[in-house]
């Protein structure tokens, strides 16, 4: 564990400038912690290394409320802070939906819910079939969009092969039937853990390397 | 051609490291000896076709080049936004390669066909189509499909002619009317232009569809025959004989669902796709 100081009110002060995003602003605001601890603490990635094909990789499959997403971006130079301006505008680089053509850092292209996690688990078998077998794959999905199927094709198969992928869902209770018996029993096969989501350091234990498919539900 | 695509890609992915083959239980088997070779390149994830298309969108992203496989129903309209979204909305490709075509699997059923693949990938940015009209033909258009990172779909049939050609080949030029017979077209056209007099090009790339062959060669009437949707390619017809005056028949597959089974040669007579529907459909169309 790193004993560097999270200059969090940075973080908000940036996240604070995102504009446009009143919409899906609780949503936003849910994944602020987890995002801070994954870029501060644990990947393997700077502005410098984005193109690195060993670096460790993020996808954000929840593209809704990308307003966290982007202000942790900025405080970690990925994102000029200016950018922050004008989410949304023609000349913006930052939609209401990121776009990994548009930002450097940015692994997958997201919006429509459900594509992230099967494409998290390609990655892990690219870069393992590539030998780069100290790279990490996470992927960080809503408990909502846990409601799209394709999800569940990808928890099926990833438990079934044994990666080591780490799943990540913010659960802000916000599935429209909600998830009775909890999120962790949808992921048969995967070690799982249920974290305070606003709690750094537990964030960061549970987001140690395993050697199998890892869930971490975060509570927000 | 299903089986010189098993061969093709076994090879493919002996000879080079970046391939990888994405399955769907859909031909699995076939990939055993592959899959023990090189079991970090191989993977089959079960009936999951969002899921298919998804690791082969991840597999790209990586740098590796992902060979995808199933019926086409499956393949394309099943994923279609995954094709969408997660090839073409993240600027990566991959190869897809499709058995049934449009009613290969006459007895299956219409859940098994899709005479609506092309139409679809229509609708999106940089798809290469290759529709072999013989088995010969699909080894290069595999390869040559693998060296690059572009998107290809590659569409095979069980229906076939009786010899490979190259795309673009003029095979009679006998009158001003042009016959483009795509892939396994070729044959039945062939058949029921025998007594007329018109040119006919062979087309097995009809995406993109060469806008100067067509150009070259018309000069007032063309009739395009296609394995699947009636009128998929019309829009690119239209496009490049845009300034001159032209007559235009577009042949192929019905929308109206055929519900009976028997085999692809029942289906391709009531779709008038056989040579005695297609000479009364071009000799009516030249006559009028």
């Amino acid at each position: 564990m790193t004993a560097v100081t999270t200059p969090r009110h940075s973080v908000r002060e940036l996240l604070s400038r995102v504009t446009g995003d009143a919409k899906h602003a609780p949503s936003a605001h849910s994944t602020l912690d987890v995002l801070w601890v994954l870029y501060d603490r644990v990947l393997r990635v700077t502005p410098e290394t984005v193109d690195e094909p060993d670096r460790d990789r993020f996808l954000l499959s929840k593209g809704h409320g990308p307003a966290a997403y982007y202000a942790v971006l900025a405080a970690k130079g990925f994102i000029p802070p200016d950018r922050l301006d004008d989410m949304g505008g023609w000349d913006s680089p930052l939609g209401h939906h990121p776009d990994r053509m548009l930002i450097p850092g940015v692994e997958i292209g997201t919006g429509s819910l459900g594509h992230g996690l099967g494409l998290a688990v390609g990655v892990a078998l690219g870069l393992r079939a590539q030998g780069f077998t100290g790279s990490r794959t996470f992927v960080l999905l809503g408990d909502a969009e846990l409601d799209e199927g394709s999800n569940h094709e990808a928890i099926a198969y990833a438990a079934a092969i044994r990666l080591p992928i780490t799943a990540i869902v913010i659960d802000n209770r916000s599935s429209t039937h909600g998830w009775p018996g909890g999120i962790p029993v949808r992921f048969p096969g995967w070690d799982a853990s249920v974290v305070n989501g606003r709690d750094h350091d537990e964030i960061e234990k549970a987001l140690s390397p395993a050697a199998g498919p890892t869930l971490v539900v975060a509570e927000v | 051609m299903r089986d010189v695509f098993y061969d093709t890609t076994t090879a493919l992915l002996d000879e080079d490291p970046r391939t990888a083959l994405v399955v769907a239980d859909i031909s699995a088997s076939a990939f055993d000896d592959a899959h023990r070779r090189h079991p970090d390149r191989v993977f089959n994830v079960g009936i999951r076709e969002q899921l298919m298309a998804g690791v082969a969108g991840g597999l790209a992203l990586t740098g590796m080049r992902p060979i995808l496989h199933s019926y086409a129903p499956f393949l394309i309209d099943r994923a279609y936004e995954q094709i969408k979204l997660d090839f073409g909305h993240q600027d990566t490709g991959a190869v897809l390669v499709s058995i049934g075509a449009s009613y290969d699997a006459a007895a299956e059923g219409y859940t098994h066909q899709s005479p609506g693949d092309v139409a679809l990938l229509d609708t999106l940015d940089g798809w290469t189509v290759h529709v072999p009209g013989h088995r010969d033909e699909v080894p290069e258009l595999l390869r040559s499909a693998a060296r690059t990172d572009e998107r290809v779909y590659v569409r095979l049939s069980v229906q076939e002619n009786s010899r490979s050609h190259r795309n673009g080949s003029v095979l009679r030029r006998d009158g001003s009317p042009v016959v483009v017979a795509v892939g396994p077209m070729l044959d039945p056209v062939l058949a029921a232009t025998r007594e007329m007099a018109v040119t006919v090009l062979y087309v097995n790339t009809p995406r993109p569809l060469d806008p100067a062959a067509l150009r070259e060669l018309v000069t007032g009437e063309i009739v395009l025959v296609e394995p699947y949707a009636a009128g998929t390619s019309a829009h690119l017809v239209s496009e490049a004989l845009r300034d001159r005056p032209h007559r235009s028949l577009h042949l192929g597959a019905g929308r109206a669902e055929v519900r009976r089974y028997g085999t692809w040669r029942d289906h391709a007579r009531v779709h008038g796709l056989d040579a005695a529907g297609l000479q009364r459909s071009i000799a009516d169309f030249l006559s009028a």
